[in-house]
């Protein structure tokens, strides 16, 4: 499937769907935390565009918003797109999980959390995995303080 | 084991062992709490990050031609093309042309680099099982390897080679012949791999069908790299989005049926004959060429998103870069096949004997640093 077919695709499952091809060699498609998991379980299921591989899950911050990144690829029909979901809340950012969709997601969304601070509803395990468990704060995000272990220059 | 239970009346308990950090079969500093009922596992819980470094946060204060070195020190067995993918990520993204001297250089180095790297772990991983010849057979072969390398970019191990825009130096006027010869040495010694190990009745005992894993399984992990093929997933970046000079050489990925460890063991053997042929298919045609195009001396890259996937010796590394116009990443990501591979080892060793384990973790190949980051 190319761009324009997953577009019409994705359209039709969820209409408020935003998309972006500038700047990304991939179709981005962007969605709100509530219509993620049923897009992604579309996406996983469907005959068409089965997206059974995520090759990578990360998270970006911004000073507005959080941005989960999803890239999903199908081993059958070599396709690739990116799913986003834009988190407005950075306080308190929460997304559904997608581990029981695909099961790599687990370990990443718990890098993510431990990270990032993004909470991922249903999660069967949600604990920091890099870093200690009684650590402060989240480091990749961009506010995140630490003087003693980040050199600012 | 059950009948074991009702026979003798006896109750079992089931007991937690830590299985590292400093365990030599995790082959660096990787803990694993094994749940234990008698000597089958019943949980496995990887715990990681002993040695985070932060490499991504790093990234976003260090310009692009900084960050190529630290990648060196994700999967240090697969420094080369570490390097390549942030090179090659910089370079789509300024779209650069490098020479196709570059691009056959790469792709050497590349193979060399996974050749190294299955040797290292053809040899560690006998040790594993109690073998310690093969431990010394896979480094007596490494190290001409790791001559070579020497003799071109003066490290032996984390190169950093690769620039974006080329390669730092030419290639020694030893090259060619030298690489030529390490690879008819090397054929000549392959085969003494296969008998040392592969066609041992006690190696065999303790790998076949020893761990499997489906190929359902191996899709919704997201495992990739040999141990992906092993089960007969088709997953090599290099065919699937071909980079550097693999669009021009002739070569097969090798799938397997059983998704055993045997399998993912007979993958990597047979990937090294592939390496050897893609080798042997370029050392007599590099062209000639610039090996650095022209680039900035602080490189900028436009506003927008980066995703650059290349095959390491371990699977599929991706170089994710989101930049705002800086001379620095806003964000970076990497996908390190490890990280993923890891993981699946609770699904893969849950049921069968601790003995086991080793084997299973073996053929995963790990390689801590590049799951830490």
């Amino acid at each position: 499937m190319d761009s324009e077919a997953l577009k019409k695709q994705i359209a039709g499952w969820e209409p408020t769907t935003e998309f972006v091809e500038e700047g990304s060699q991939y179709l981005n498609a962007i969605v709100s935390p509530p219509q993620l998991k049923a897009l992604a379980l579309k996406l996983r299921e469907d005959e068409a565009t089965h997206f059974n591989f995520m090759f990578s899950l990360t998270c970006v911050d911004y000073p507005e918003h959080m941005m989960m990144v999803y890239h999903l690829r199908s081993l059958n029909h070599k396709h690739e797109m990116v799913l986003k979901v834009k988190i407005d809340d950075r306080e308190n950012p929460v997304v559904d999980t997608l581990c029981d969709i695909w099961r790599t997601a687990e370990y990443l969304e718990r890098e993510v959390y431990d990270l990032f601070g993004v909470k991922f509803n249903n999660h069967p395990d949600l604990r920091r995995i890099l870093l200690d468990d009684d650590w402060k704060g989240y480091p990749l995000r961009k506010d995140y303080v630490d003087p003693i272990n980040i050199v600012s220059y | 084991m059950e009948a074991v239970k009702e026979k003798s009346d006896l109750k079992t308990q089931e007991y937690f062992v830590n299985m590292g950090p400093q365990h030599p079969s995790t082959h660096g500093v990787l803990r694993l709490v094994l749940g234990l009922d008698g000597e089958i596992i019943t949980k496995v819980e990887p715990h990681i990050g002993y040695i985070h470094r932060s490499i991504e946060k790093m990234c976003e204060h260090d310009n692009y031609r900084q960050i190529v070195h630290l990648t060196d020190r994700m999967d240090y067995l697969s420094s080369h093309m570490n390097n390549e993918a942030v090179c090659l990520a910089v370079e789509n993204a300024l779209e650069i042309e490098v020479s196709d001297r570059v691009k056959v250089i790469r792709t050497i180095f590349s193979e060399l680099t996974r050749l190294a790297s299955h040797q290292l772990w053809w040899g560690v991983m006998g040790m594993d099982l109690g073998a310690l010849t093969a431990f010394l057979y896979g480094f007596r072969d490494r190290e001409m390897i790791n001559d070579i390398f020497e003799e071109t970019c003066g490290a032996r191990l984390t190169m950093n080679y690769n620039v974006p825009g080329g390669v730092m130096f030419d290639l020694h006027p030893n090259f060619q012949q030298r690489v030529k010869d390490f690879v008819i040495h090397f054929k000549s010694k392959l085969p003494e791999y296969d008998l040392l190990l592969s066609d041992n009745v006690i190696f065999r005992e303790r790998t076949v069908g020893v761990g499997t894993l489906s190929k359902e399984d191996v899709i919704s992990y997201g495992i990739t790299g040999p141990t992906a093929r092993g089960s007969g997933v088709s997953c090599d970046i290099r065919k699937l989005h071909p980079y550097s000079a693999y669009d021009r050489v002739e070569f097969k990925e090798i799938l397997m049926e059983d998704g055993d460890s045997f399998s993912r063991y007979k993958a990597r053997i047979l990937e090294m004959w592939e390496s050897l042929h893609i080798i042997e298919q370029l050392i007599d045609n590099i062209p000639e060429g610039d090996i650095q195009a022209p680039t900035k001396a602080l490189i900028k890259l436009p506003k927008g998103e980066f995703f650059q996937s290349v095959e390491t010796a371990r699977g599929e590394l991706g170089v994710y870069i989101v930049s705002e116009g800086g001379k620095s990443p806003y964000r970076m990501k990497f996908r390190s096949p490890g990280f993923s591979n890891l993981f699946v080892l609770e699904h893969m060793a849950k049921g069968s004997k601790i003995a086991d384990l080793v084997a299973m973790m073996s053929t995963i190949d790990l390689v801590v640093p590049d799951i830490d980051r």
